[in-house]
């Protein structure tokens, strides 16, 4: 560590905007009266718009602040990733928050302070600093499930969130004081240089160490076996945080995982690799052969998104650069299509108030647009061309396999495979079941209209011409492995 | 005039058809069909200049060539790492001409289609584009993009569009039928995605072009575990035994345009796989595993054509005599002398224009009849003789009478798979005897045998039926008759095929 401490404030201008954000957020709320409240979604998504256009100053530059955090293309990256999922979130919250939820001040205003800690998971490039950030985002989010709070499954799935959240809290902490207390630091770069000499003095705590940090962060990114909370906190969440949870929530844990891996761990590689592809190998099985038989959307795609882990997971066990963009890139296409398809179901329930799978029935006639964007969204998470799925899983295996990790592509291959029987269960409900007599074709918001479509060119767009994001990706993980 | 972009036309034609459609109200159902029939008859258009703008004696593999950069350089790709080529040979030729005259044929019998057209329309482009992608492209991550883009809009179109059977014993939803075709199909794709992912790997040279990995030479070893992925994964979708199931449920399921092209060209995309992925890119894992393959290619001959004669069903007799025919296509690759795969190439292109005739007149008179029984029809020939004329030519075609295609294309395989297997030569002679049985016996019974008053308000073929009809038996004919311009483009390619001798 350089003895003079890099001490630059505006490297964190962008946080200090989105905090004031909340701030606005909370006073407009409390000191303007009832029609204005409706305007807050839009405030929360301006605000975060611009924030995003601001934190693009920082393409290209690399410094950071007291060793702590990292300010370099990785940061900007999910800088830019985060305050669009917020963003979206905020948009396509607006009906849902109106009509069902009270207090929408502290619901926006959550919302973008876990943006605050979401971004410095990615950021930090020290223990410590990735333990508060990820506390930070947990706390926003424990509240914003158990939001609905005059609801039971709310309650229980943000109590069950919340306990286990501690829990794997506790477990991460430990898991950070062997490290520590093994390497004697919470630096990811003297992590490094203490591992790379001899570990074999400390092999058994070194191990423990790791393990735990894994449990802690598995926990955080739902893989199996840390998956349990999973189901009950998507059930539970009210369905735009649903949405926020497996976007925002997983990628996040990922940001942190890839720096902390490739920054901290690369010398002690054989120590966790097969720990990792172990568990990305459960996660992928078990996601994906329980969401078939589930009979709720939010429990189906739960347990989808778990199985999604457990592709995101192996290209940490294969780590190199080259997994490490396709990782970003699957991400990407991972978010923007799971966005698409939580705007039409959110817009859906608005309509119609169901979230059961048979609930979807007649969509195609009542909602043509939704029902088209929905059906795009669910193949392309399981992974059929011309959609965001295709290329990125295609990207990510191959990076995965090329890295000697066959056996992991074959268990993911088919689990995709799996994963497109559950998705077809949805699809035939939507175009196959006729809507009920006397159900009349619905009215969509033109916002939501226009969100919908935007994101499903985005599907489409990382599906047909995947170069540039693949060129941005491939830039922002360059510097882990400089 | 030799432009790639005649190629990338047919690709790029029926997926801007497909968004077009998008923004035309779902009202306007006429100009839907207008528009769709013209898109059909243009790629059938693209592909008759393609298939007689291709050059014979040529010293280029491929014609048409042309490339795209896609992505390269990037992560785990070097230079040309994805690329947009696009190029034909012979067999190329051959099966593009096929998707274009079952395209314009399918796009003709839609036109009776009238729920939700649009939808139907632009999920049936999507189909088509994926089609002619895998036969043009030389790239191997196109060819599984294009060959997934095929398979995707099965489901919605046979859930959505197509027919329920109920049989005394038992009964096969659409849904059913739709679920089963889909993920079987997807599912044998994924032992092709494997085998994808182990060739980039294993050649380490991070493109996935294709000519440049013909050019490596892999290991033994290597080629023998790999090669049973690429026979199974494509052999599942050219309805290889015992793997065929998904067909005939898949096919009868189908509304009639679907059950042509997929029966009728997806089937071959199978078989082409075969040949692109797994002949050419793994000689001597082909060459271990080919008697394999022509033992379960005999099966699939006699068992399609013995359950073909159990049929009560029109269609399900048709869709098995696919399975039956696709066996020859099977046989005919696994000699791995030219005048077998020279047939079986023939026969590809024979079975699927005759398929195609059969599911189109099948459909017919469906749509009139509510009812596929066989035992329920007879004298036909009074109300409908177009129809029976047409149907006729399909099943003597496929009986393998010389005149017709069939002929052409069944006689080349014989041939070659007498010089190599004799034994199993005399079983698929055996098998188009029973073949001969049940189309006979069908065309006595229901076209000319004693009169049903019950039927006494069928009309004959629509003017649409007609117009499809004729095209596909024009190119019946065609073959049967005057055969070399397939023979010289085919035989041609088929040599530089690695080890066919």
């Amino acid at each position: 560590m350089s003895s003079e401490l890099n001490l630059d404030y505006s490297l964190l201008t962008p946080e200090f905007c989105l905090a004031g954000l909340a701030a606005l957020i909370l006073a407009l709320d409390l000191f303007v009266d009832d029609f204005r409240k409706s305007w807050l979604p839009y405030v929360a998504a301006a605000g975060l718009a611009a924030v995003l256009a601001l934190s693009l100053g920082w393409v290209n530059k690399e410094s950071d602040f007291a060793g702590l955090l990292s300010v370099d293309n990785y940061t900007t990256f999910f800088r830019v990733f985060f305050m669009a999922t917020a963003a979206v979130v905020a948009l396509v919250s607006a009906q849902f928050v109106q009509d069902k939820l009270r207090h929408p001040g502290e619901y926006y205003a959550l919302l973008v302070l876990s943006t605050i800690g979401a971004i410095y998971m990615a950021a930090s490039r020290e223990l410590l600093t990735a333990y508060i950030s990820l506390e930070l985002l947990s706390f926003c989010l424990f509240v914003l499930v158990s939001y609905a709070k005059h609801e039971r499954r709310s309650n229980e799935g943000g109590l069950k969130y919340m306990l286990l959240g501690a829990f794997a809290s506790a477990i991460l902490l430990y898991g950070i004081s062997m490290i520590y207390g093994t390497s004697g630091s919470t630096f990811y770069a003297d992590i490094a240089a203490a591992y790379a000499g001899d570990t074999s003095a400390f092999d058994l705590a070194l191990l423990l160490g790791l393990v735990m940090v894994l449990a802690g962060l598995g926990f955080k990114v739902a893989a199996v076996p840390f998956h349990m909370w999973t189901p009950d906190a998507y059930e539970g969440a009210p369905l735009p945080i649903t949405a926020y949870l497996s976007a925002t929530s997983k990628v996040a844990g990922f940001a942190l995982l890839l720096r902390l891996f490739s920054g901290a761990f690369m010398p002690v590689l054989d120590d966790w690799q097969w720990i990792v592809a172990a568990l990305a190998a459960m996660t992928m099985v078990l996601g994906n052969l329980v969401a078939l038989q589930q009979h709720n959307i939010k429990r189906l795609l739960a347990y989808s998104s778990i199985g999604q882990v457990g592709y995101m997971l192996m290209a940490i066990a294969a780590l190199s650069a080259a997994t490490s963009s396709a990782l970003l890139l699957h991400m990407t296409g991972y978010v923007i299509t799971n966005l698409a398809a939580f705007t039409c179901i959110i817009a859906w329930y608005n309509l119609t108030g169901r979230d059961e799978i048979s609930g979807f029935r007649g969509m195609a006639e009542r909602t043509p647009l939704l029902a088209a964007a929905l059906t795009a969204a669910l193949f392309s998470l399981s992974g059929m061309p011309l959609f965001a799925g295709f290329f990125t899983k295609f990207m990510l295996f191959q990076a995965v396999a090329d890295e000697g990790f066959l056996w992991l592509t074959v268990i993911a291959v088919v689990m995709s495979f799996v994963s497109l029987y559950y998705y077809l269960l949805v699809i035939r409900e939507i175009y196959v079941s006729k809507p009920e007599e006397g159900e009349e074709r619905l009215p969509v918001p033109a916002l939501i209209s226009g969100l919908t479509v935007a994101l499903t060119i985005g599907v489409f767009y990382v599906g047909i011409f995947p170069r540039h994001l693949l060129d941005v990706a491939e830039e922002a993980t360059k510097l882990l492995f400089a | 005039m030799q432009s790639g972009y005649i190629l990338l036309a047919t690709i790029a034609v029926p997926l801007f058809a497909a968004v077009a459609l998008l923004f035309v109200p779902s009202r306007h159902k006429d100009a839907i069909r207008a528009f769709s029939v013209a898109v059909g008859f243009a790629l059938f258009g693209l592909s008759l200049y393609a298939f007689f703008a291709y050059q014979l004696s040529q010293v280029e593999q491929y014609q048409f060539d042309m490339r795209w950069m896609w992505i390269e350089n990037v992560g785990i790709l070097g230079e040309n790492g994805i690329t947009l080529h696009l190029g034909i040979d012979g067999i190329g030729a051959a099966m593009l001409l096929l998707t274009g005259i079952v395209t314009f044929a399918g796009t003709l019998i839609s036109a009776k289609i009238d729920y939700r057209n649009k939808d139907y329309f632009i999920l049936l482009f999507l189909l088509v584009a994926g089609v002619f992608g895998v036969f043009a492209s030389l790239d191997l991550f196109f060819w599984f993009f294009f060959y997934e883009l095929a398979v995707l809009p099965m489901y919605l179109l046979i859930a959505v569009w197509g027919s329920s059977s109920v049989f005394s014993t038992f009964a096969r939803t659409k849904e059913y039928s739709a679920m089963k075709l889909t993920m079987v199909l997807v599912g044998a794709s994924v032992l092709i995605f494997i085998g994808i992912f182990a060739v980039f790997v294993e050649a380490g040279l991070g493109t996935f072009d294709l000519p440049t990995l013909y050019e490596v030479e892999f290991d033994e070893n290597f080629q023998k575990i790999i090669f049973p992925l690429f026979m199974l994964g494509c052999g599942v979708l050219a309805g290889l035994w015992p793997f065929h199931t998904w067909s005939p449920d898949g096919h009868v399921a189908a509304p009639t345009a679907v059950s042509m092209l997929h029966a009728g060209v997806l089937m071959k995309l199978g078989a082409f796989g075969i040949i692109r992925l797994g002949m050419q890119l793994l000689p001597e894992g082909a060459e271990f595993w080919m008697p394999v393959l022509i033992i379960l290619g005999t099966i699939n001959v006699l068992y399609g054509a013995i359950s073909a004669m159990a049929q009560t069903d029109f269609k399900y007799m048709v869709g098995y005599s696919s399975v039956s025919h696709m066996g020859y296509v099977l046989m005919g690759l696994a000699t791995m002398n030219a005048v077998g795969v020279n047939g079986a190439v023939l026969q590809m292109f024979s079975h699927g224009v005759m398929t195609a005739l059969m599911f189109a007149m099948v459909g017919s008179l469906y749509d009139q009849a509510h009812t596929r029984e066989l035992a329920a029809f007879g004298g036909l020939v009074k109300r409908m003789p177009h129809f029976v004329a047409f149907f006729s030519i399909a099943g003597l075609a496929s009986l393998g009478l010389p005149g017709f295609s069939g002929f052409v294309a069944e006689f080349n395989i014989f041939l070659g798979v007498f010089r190599t297997y004799p034994a199993l030569g005399a079983l698929g002679i055996l098998g188009a005897a029973i073949t001969a049985v049940y189309i006979l016996r069908m065309m006595a019974r229901a076209f000319f045998g004693p009169e049903n008053d019950k039927w006494e308000s069928l009309q004959d073929l629509s003017r649409v039926e007609y117009a499809g009809g004729a095209v596909l038996i024009a190119f019946i004919i065609l073959m049967g008759v005057y055969p070399s311009p397939f023979v010289d483009r085919i035989a041609d390619s088929v040599l530089r095929i690695p080890g066919i001798g």
